[in-house]
């Protein structure tokens, strides 16, 4: 498989994919690598203090990253990021199935995620 | 069961409650399976179940139960498969026998039917009971408890299993339970053999979801293509004694499964991977191989499993009264900003002429929906759609909401047509956690 962008990532979504689900209130999306070597840029990106700091208002509770090292993927919980869960979200999308996208969309961080908050994601 | 090789052949027909039959007709033909799953109930479908259930006694199961067992039976009786369900719902026996009377209609003479009970706990549970991941107890509700249901794990099953039962029918049996049942009763694998239920627990969970470990809801076109989505097959687990599996579909399907389909479903709905509780087993999925060992044949081993809680969860379904969503669409240059005045429109309207404080949401398909509450900024569109939803106890407020919207025809911006609402049941779901020697299921077979 061989990805749209993958000679100038751009996107997550140029270098990963990615599956979101729920329980509750609490979402969980996990990013996995096409290329194991670009497993350093994803995890690089994508911290959980950056998740939580790109969406402030979406994502009210804390987030939490498990990496898994040898199958080159991260998944990241998202507490309190479903405006209520399924039972009370007024949201189309209650369960945040779409939340992957979310996620696919950010940009890149190649040099630091600490240096400078990137914008909001490409729709 | 099919007669015996070195491995044991499940398939999945079902992973959701309106999951696609044909592919599993195909399935239960060709696949020459020794058990097919049917995995059809989530939190809130058992919850509308038991709504069914209270306004007909004789509802309350899967809607679709009828032409899966019709068209499935033959299939599964010829091929000598056993069906694993959660079909039953929030009615178990009310479906135990419509299936038998449906293998009667068939001519299927002598075929056996268990009926697993007792995952209804809505009599045993206090009512100053804590809720398990947020605060407040039951009486905290202050709504129509609608009913509980305790997940049972596979040693609800296992006996069916030895009672030769042709088609297992429950209701909250847990998901990945379903698959690991066979498995044990196959293997002998014992409660204690943490490491292999673990392995069982995998492959119920990868399973689980049906087509989403073989191309569904995977396809990204230009990214993440699959072949043939139209007519994706459903998987198949090939499982050894070991408990390490092949996951693969039936040639002739359209779909794929890859390392990548397979690992995008390993942590679906998963948090922490070293610690997945079930009522069988305390999974670890964090050290898990996955290896493309042919076309479309990915080898899943290496789970692992700790001891299983000594509590159950519990799923407690709740009258939540109903749902009201309407909408209507503006095209054309200045399209968003129509939509938009449209939506604040509607909004002044709600609070200030009708009073309703219950919660609604306005949004504008085509320019900001979905994202809306992630900070995704509007995009300017020239075809967008207004959206309003809103929850309310009260009926007269719901179709007071889709009236609003209405109105939008005459007395809105400039060019909005489409108008459509719909007002529903709703319900909510919250967890509590039971002593699981409180729960004690049952089995009972009937024969057609």
């Amino acid at each position: 498989m061989t990805p749209a962008n993958r000679n100038a990532p751009v996107l997550v979504r140029d270098i990963a994919h990615a599956r979101a689900g729920d329980k509750g209130n609490t979402s969980n999306v996990n990013v996995w690598v096409y290329d194991p070597e670009d497993f350093a840029l994803l995890k690089a990106s994508l911290t959980a203090e950056r998740i939580k700091r790109e969406f402030p208002q979406l994502i009210r509770g804390q987030v939490r990253r498990y990496e898994i090292e040898h199958l080159h993927g991260l998944n990241f919980v998202m507490h309190d990021a479903l405006e209520g869960g399924v039972n009370a979200s007024l949201n189309l999308d209650s369960h945040g199935k779409s939340w992957s996208y979310l996620i696919l969309g950010l940009t890149l961080e190649p040099r630091s995620e600490t240096e400078r908050p990137s914008k909001t994601p490409t729709p | 069961m099919a007669e015996r090789s070195d491995v044991f052949r499940i398939g999945t027909g079902a992973g959701f409650a309106a999951d696609r039959l044909d592919p599993a007709v195909d399935l239960a033909r060709r696949g020459r399976l020794d058990v097919l799953v049917l995995e059809c109930l989530g939190e809130r479908t058992i919850a509308f179940a038991h709504r069914d259930k209270k306004a007909d006694p004789r509802r309350g199961y899967n809607a679709y139960l009828d032409p899966r067992m019709w068209a499935l039976l033959p299939a599964c009786r010829a091929a000598g498969t056993v069906i694993i369900t959660n079909m039953g719902a929030a009615n178990p026996r009310a479906a135990a026998e419509r299936t038998r009377d449906i293998a009667r209609d068939l001519g299927l003479a002598g075929m056996r039917i268990a009926c697993i009970e007792g995952d209804d706990v809505t009599a045993m549970v206090a009512r100053d009971q804590t809720f398990m991941d947020e605060p407040g107890t039951l009486s905290d509700i202050g709504r129509t408890i609608l009913g509980m249901n305790a997940y049972l794990g596979a040693d609800a099953i296992v006996p069916a299993l030895a009672a030769e039962a042709d088609v297992v029918i429950g209701g909250r049996l847990a998901d990945p339970s379903m698959y690991l049942a066979p498995l044990m009763h196959r293997y002998g694998w014992q409660p204690g053999d943490t490491n292999v239920l673990g392995a069982g627990t995998l492959v119920g969970h990868l399973m689980e979801c049906g087509m989403q470990i073989t191309g569904g809801y995977f396809a990204d076109p230009g990214v993440k293509d699959v072949p043939d989505l139209a007519q994706c097959g459903y998987p198949i687990a090939e499982v050894a004694a070991d408990g390490s599996a092949v996951i693969t579909k039936l040639p002739r399907t359209g779909g794929l499964v890859t390392g990548a389909t397979v690992k995008e479903q390993l942590l679906y709905e998963v948090h922490d991977p070293a610690s997945y509780l079930t009522p069988d087993v305390t999974a670890d999925f964090s050290k898990v191989e996955i290896k493309e060992v042919g076309g479309d044949r990915v080898r899943i081993s290496k789970a692992a499993g700790r001891s299983r809680p000594d509590t159950l969860k519990v799923t407690v379904g709740i009258d939540a009264g109903f749902h009201a969503e309407a909408g209507v669409s503006y095209a054309g240059p200045g399209a968003s900003a129509r939509g938009r005045l449209a939506g604040e429109i509607v909004g002044t309207r709600l609070r200030q002429a009708h009073g309703i404080a219950s919660d609604f949401r306005v949004d504008l398909i085509g320019a900001s929906s979905l994202f809306a509450t992630a900070g995704v900024p509007q995009a300017e569109s020239e075809d967008v759609r207004l959206h309003v939803a809103l929850r309310t106890p009260d009926r007269d407020e719901a179709e007071l909401m889709l009236w609003e919207v209405e109105s939008l025809l005459c007395c809105g911006p400039a060019g909005g047509g489409g108008f459509r609402g719909v007002i529903t049941p709703a319900v909510i779901t919250k967890s509590v956690l039971v002593d699981r020697r409180l729960v004690k299921p049952t089995c009972e077979i009937l024969v057609a």
